[in-house]
């Protein structure tokens, strides 16, 4: 095997034979500070071939399968799917399309259970098969001859998101623009945690694939090299890899030591190539961009048979009778799985979904028969029993060993972090870089005292993020409320002046022609309107509630006019108008206390139509009725 | 004899000038502190605390009228931030303004809704989208749950709704190791 | 419950713990050969109030007793203080320099993990500075003693202060060298001639030297199993050794050269199981050669300075009060920022 690979090398070798330095890079590895290296446990997954799952009874498809905006279903209940078939569509830049996995019917778009770690239930399309498995039109892409910006925009409904457990969506990895500046495509097949062994074996099967897939990637990116790192632990994956990739100029096999977490994009970078992606800046920043094998061989069958990606490679390890890697639609259930797998043996407790380092338990509920679909993210299904799994002894307080700095790929202090975590300091946790960290769980493996430590960064970091995300709200609300106020102002503002126009103009009249006898028009029909209201609403305080005749002083223009004018003009007609509203005041209260005693409420009741009359006697009979009823309760009581 | 008062004038003066020219250069427009107290407050605008809104009660607090523990929704760590910034004692919350409540959403009933406008009136950051005779809805992302708009409604149509735990949303929770498990309700006790 | 990582693989504090006491264990055979049985009094005394003092303390903080007990810091700590003191020191002061140790310099502060400065060196430095003359008159060893105690002789003597009757106090206990060095620069001797004196051997102390030389073979052992880092004996050792060594070179004949200085008092206890306790020491890699080193410059200032004939406790508990300070400025490089 190596010597494959020490050949390829050497081909390498000599096409850049003028260039010392890239040599160095080829060759040389470059370590990172920290890691650790835990049991691997991926030989009793590799005994058998990856097999294809049967298409399950029901398939569940959560919106959230990736990170970034959820999709926009387009789908309705009862609808007939084929398979590869969008149901949703990519919403938003960040965002990734799903597609039915089988031919059948839609059976609901509800929340159920899905596969995070909150147990939380999200939306998801459920998708009952019809067993025949009938592909919707499939359109392969020719790609050598479409223009990459077309290319990278057809993505977006392939549904191909980062298949190592990332879930970003690969069309956003692959610039739009097709001049992305990356020189070199780095393929992540270090597949570093334990239990996990998916990468391995498709690597094993499909290398052919993979190095078609990597080449398409190389050709969207424009990157003149590839380097494929795989740990080696996996010589035989390395050795066909090396085999697949041998035509290939510019592509080729780095096997790296076995260390966890090498496998991080960072850090499986630092060590292929020596360099360090900035903390503040992405790969693509530093001409590079990383995609793991699955990923690829997933962009091979979409632009070569027009696949989207409806399933994945699954390792189902752990305490099941046969642990082995499967071909699985997404969707289906866990029960399928195990299954396939010939069931778990009688010690097992719950499931992890991930390796046993970073993964996390899925929702207990129903266990063994755990109800849960597969998703774009499970790499691996560990059955697990508490002999592996042990639920940790009592934390001890922190001795300040410092055993976690010395194994934090990060070269983090993460007895400082969890100092500052513990404490809710959320400033200072920020300051020792917490955001830095990538949870590996190097720091825990190690520590002597138990503590979680990756627990108190991922409370801090997520108390941190929504403190962030209510100043954000916080700043919007000031913004909408200053608006506000300043819009209130500028409203106040503009009435008053209307008002003082207004009155300067009506003033201006006055002292023109005070014994003017016809205004203008207009002025007299505002001025008529005012009189008109002033006098119904005079008229009407002068009235009974249920009065239905009308006595309205009928008011011409011109004698408003003059009774405006005759006020304006006497100095008496201010205290003539408050004795008025007095006089209305105290009518009206005595109409209330007429109505109240008479029994009758006040109603709003003229010139209703004969309907509205109807439901409001109606109404009437029903409240008299349950007066008399209240009346005869409280007698008979 | 008179060169040292010379050297001492001409320092005090040389330093005055100094100071002048950088008061003048490095002036800070309008009122920081009034600026940095507000940038704490949660800006829900709900008056709770007896001032019209945040800001009146940034500049409440800035000018010494008004105690650092009157803003319920900022909760505890409000009242903290405030301490720090203003350096004085931290003060838990007084129970007279309000206790905290989980961050809850306005939700307009719309069967209900006469369209009065009267709550779009009352909301203070317009989240209330609406026009009279027609009904209102709220924008749920907008709303900094103030329920200023329940007291105006006639017809008693909003209620506040707390915001419910999705996985977008939801957090990490601050781990808890218990030394011992105990069961809490053993099997036999449970009848 | 979300706990990943699912697999651990660290010694608990207890293995750590236990193999420091291991690693004594040369150290203590030596002690032994050359100064009697005595010590194991003191370190049995030590052990048992260091454990009472715990459990009480505990059982007024209302903490869990068992695993804090079970953790052996405080045995560590008993035996360090222990193995510093006299080895002939009445039974009350290995007493009262534990209790001090456990209730006042750990406990009180919060108990393991949580002390700021190196609780056995607290406990040493109230002694030294308590009861100054009990603390400097150190046992002649046996081969040069007019008198040999045995080790009934001893255990009397620990528990009533009582010699035998035929004996007097000169004829067991004799200046430490770097006592007996430093009264005799005062009287203008040089060092040349100071060290013809029979209690120098070949580098330091007679018989000193042996025990010294026990707790290297026990530092080297926890180098080897990984529980200490190289950073803080290798760092307090090379700069004791460049400090003597530079004033060694300026003046010979008034400064004793830098073996003696490593060999000498507790420099090799301190290098690799005082200054290690990981608690109160610095966490960052450079931090660890800095606080070394500082330890190593204060150790020596005050031996040929000082008021006091071995300056390791003092030294240490400055440099703790530092390490606040050392730890904020030694921050390492994060990867991926500048």
């Amino acid at each position: 095997m190596n010597a494959i690979v020490n050949f390829t090398n050497k081909l390498l070798n000599n096409r850049f034979g003028n260039n010392k330095s890239l040599n160095n890079k080829l060759t040389d590895i470059f370590k990172f500070n920290g890691g650790v290296h835990p049991p691997e446990h991926k030989v009793e997954s590799t005994t058998l071939p990856i097999t294809r799952l049967a298409i399950p009874e029901k398939l569940t498809l959560p919106l959230r399968q990736h990170v970034g905006n959820l999709p926009k279903v387009k789908v309705q209940v009862g609808d007939y799917v084929l398979k590869g078939q969008i149901l949703a569509e990519a919403e938003g830049t960040v965002s990734a399309a799903i597609h039915a996995p089988t031919s059948g019917t839609i059976a609901a778009i509800a929340e159920q259970t899905i596969p995070h770690p909150s147990g939380l239930p999200d939306m998801c399309i459920t998708l009952l098969p019809d067993g025949k498995d009938t592909w919707t039109g499939l359109k392969p892409i020719d790609w050598r001859n479409t223009p990459k910006k077309d290319l990278v925009a057809s993505l977006r409904a392939s549904g191909i998101v980062g298949l190592g457990g990332a879930t970003f969506p690969t069309q956003v990895k692959l610039r739009a623009d097709g001049k992305s500046g990356v020189h070199t495509l780095v393929i992540n097949a270090a597949e570093c945690e334990p239990y996990i062994s998916c990468d391995d074996m498709l690597m094993r099967e499909r290398a052919g694939e993979i190095v078609k897939g990597i080449a398409i990637a190389q050709y969207l990116l424009g990157a003149e090299t590839c380097i494929i790192g795989i740990e080696d632990n996996k010589p035989e994956a390395a050795s066909s890899m090396a085999n697949a990739c041998i035509d290939h100029a510019g592509m080729l096999v780095k096997v790296v030591p076995t260390l966890y977490p090498s496998g991080d994009a960072r850090r499986l970078v630092h060590l292929l190539l020596g360099t360090e992606i900035p903390s503040d800046k992405r790969s693509t920043d530093v001409g590079l961009q990383v995609f793991n094998v699955a990923t690829v061989l997933a962009l091979y069958r979409y632009f070569e048979f027009g696949e989207p990606s409806i399933n994945r490679i699954v390792t189902m390890t752990g305490s099941v009778k046969t642990p082995q890697n499967f071909e699985v639609l997404f969707g289906t259930p866990l029960q399928s799985l195990i299954a396939a797998a010939g069931g778990i043996k009688p010690e097992v407790s719950h499931f992890i979904m991930g390796g046993p380092m970073m993964g996390f338990d899925l929702p207990n509920a129903g266990f063994p028969n755990v109800d849960i679909p597969i998703t774009k993210a499970a790499n691996c299904i560990i059955a697990a029993a508490p002999r592996q799994f042990a639920a940790p002894p009592p934390a001890m307080p922190c001795i300040r060993c410092a055993r976690c700095a010395d194994a934090c790929p990060v070269s983090l202090q993460p007895q400082e972090l969890y100092w500052f975590a513990k404490s809710d300091n959320f400033e200072k946790v920020r300051d020792y870089n917490l955001f830095d960290c990538i949870e590996c769980g190097c720091c825990t493996y190690v520590c002597p005292s138990n503590i979680p430590l990756v627990q108190y960064y991922r409370y801090a970091k997520s108390e941190i993020i929504a403190i962030d995300r209510a100043k954000e709200a916080a700043n919007m609300a000031r913004e909408r409320n200053d608006f506000r106020i300043a819009r209130v102002e500028r409203e106040k503002l503009e009435r008053a002046q209307k008002h003082a126009e207004r009155a300067q103009a009506g003033k201006a009249e006055i002292n023109n022609d005070v014994n003017a006898e016809a205004p203008t028009d207009k002025q007299a029909v505002i001025a008529a309107a005012i009189a008109r209201a002033k006098a119904q609403k005079l008229a009407a305080s002068g009235m009974t509630g249920t009065s239905t005749e009308k006595t309205i002083m009928p008011a011409t223009p011109a004698t408003v006019m003059a009774n405006q004018t005759e006020t304006l003009n006497n100095e008496t007609a201010k205290p003539d108008k408050q004795a008025l509203i007095a006089a209305a005041l105290e009518r009206a209260k005595a109409q209330k206390l007429a109505a109240a005693q008479a029994g009758i409420a006040p109603k709003n009741t003229e010139n209703v139509s004969a309907f509205v009359q109807a439901e409001i006697n109606k109404i009437d009979a029903i409240r008299e009725k349950a007066q008399q009823a209240t009346a005869t309760s409280k007698t008979s009581s | 004899m008179f060169t040292a008062l010379y050297i001492m004038l001409g320092l005090a003066l040389l330093l005055g000038v100094l100071l002048g020219v950088s008061a003048l250069l490095l002036k800070v427009e309008g009122d920081p502190l009034v600026a940095r107290i507000d940038a704490i407050l949660p800006q829900t605008q709900c008056g709770q605390c007896g001032y019209p809104g945040c800001k009146p009660y940034a500049t409440a607090i800035a000018n010494g009228d008004a105690d650092i523990n009157q803003c319920p929704p900022g909760g505890d760590a409000g009242a903290h931030a405030l301490a720090d910034l203003m350096g004085v004692e931290y003060k838990p919350l007084n129970a007279e303004h309000g206790l905290p409540k989980p961050k809850s959403v306005a939700f307009i009933d719309e069967t209900t809704c006469i369209g009065c406008t009267l709550c779009i009136q009352a909301c203070p950051v317009d989240a209330i989208l609406g026009a009279a005779k027609h009904m209102h809805t709220i924008i749920a992302s907008e709303c900094t749950g103030c329920e200023l708009c329940l007291a105006p409604c006639p017809v008693d149509c909003i209620s506040m709704l707390a915001v419910a735990e999705t996985p977008d949303n939801w957090k990490w929770k601050y781990p808890v190791f218990p030394i011992k498990v105990v069961p809490l309700h053993s099997p036999t006790s449970a009848t | 419950m979300n706990r990943s990582p699912y697999i651990t693989d660290a010694p608990t504090i207890s293995t750590i713990m236990l193999k420091v006491l291991l690693a004594l264990v040369p150290g203590i055979i030596a002690y032994v050969w050359i100064y009697g049985g005595g010590i194991l009094v003191s370190l049995s005394l030590a052990t048992v109030t260091a454990l009472a003092a715990e459990a009480a303390l505990l059982k007024i903080r209302q903490r869990p007793i068992q695993p804090f007990l079970m953790d052996m810091s405080a045995v560590v700590t008993a035996w360090l203080l222990a193995l510093a003191l006299p080895p002939l020191a009445p039974w009350w002061i290995v007493i009262v320099g534990t209790f001090f140790a456990i209730v006042i310099a750990k406990q009180l502060y919060g108990g393991l993990g949580y002390n700021p400065f190196n609780p056995a060196m607290v406990g040493y430095a109230v002694l030294l500075i308590s009861f100054p003359l009990i603390m400097t008159k150190w046992p002649a060893p046996l081969l040069l003693a007019q008198h040999p105690l045995s080790f009934m002789e001893q255990l009397h003597f620990i528990s009533s202060s009582v010699l035998p009757a035929e004996v007097k106090l000169d004829a067991i206990t004799s200046a430490t060298p770097l006592d007996y060095l430093k009264t005799q620069l005062t009287l203008k001797h040089e060092v040349a001639s100071i060290t013809q004196a029979p209690i120098f051997g070949t580098f330091a102390a007679k018989g000193g030297e042996v025990v010294t030389g026990a707790y290297l073979l026990g530092g080297l052992y926890l180098l080897q199993q990984r529980i200490i880092s190289w950073h803080l004996p290798v760092a307090f050792l090379a700069a004791l050794a460049f400090i003597a060594c530079s004033f060694y070179l300026i003046d010979p004949a008034h400064f004793a050269n830098p073996l003696f200085h490593l060999m000498s008092g507790a420099s090799m206890l301190c290098a690799f199981f005082i200054i290690t306790d990981p608690v109160s020491g610095p966490t960052t890699p450079h931090g660890k050669l800095y606080f070394a080193a500082g330890v190593a410059v204060l150790t020596y200032l005050i031996r040929v300075y000082g008021g006091y004939p071995d300056g390791v406790a003092f030294a240490v508990l400055l440099m703790n009060m530092c390490v606040p300070l050392i730890d904020a400025l030694t921050q390492p490089r994060v990867f991926g920022h500048k």
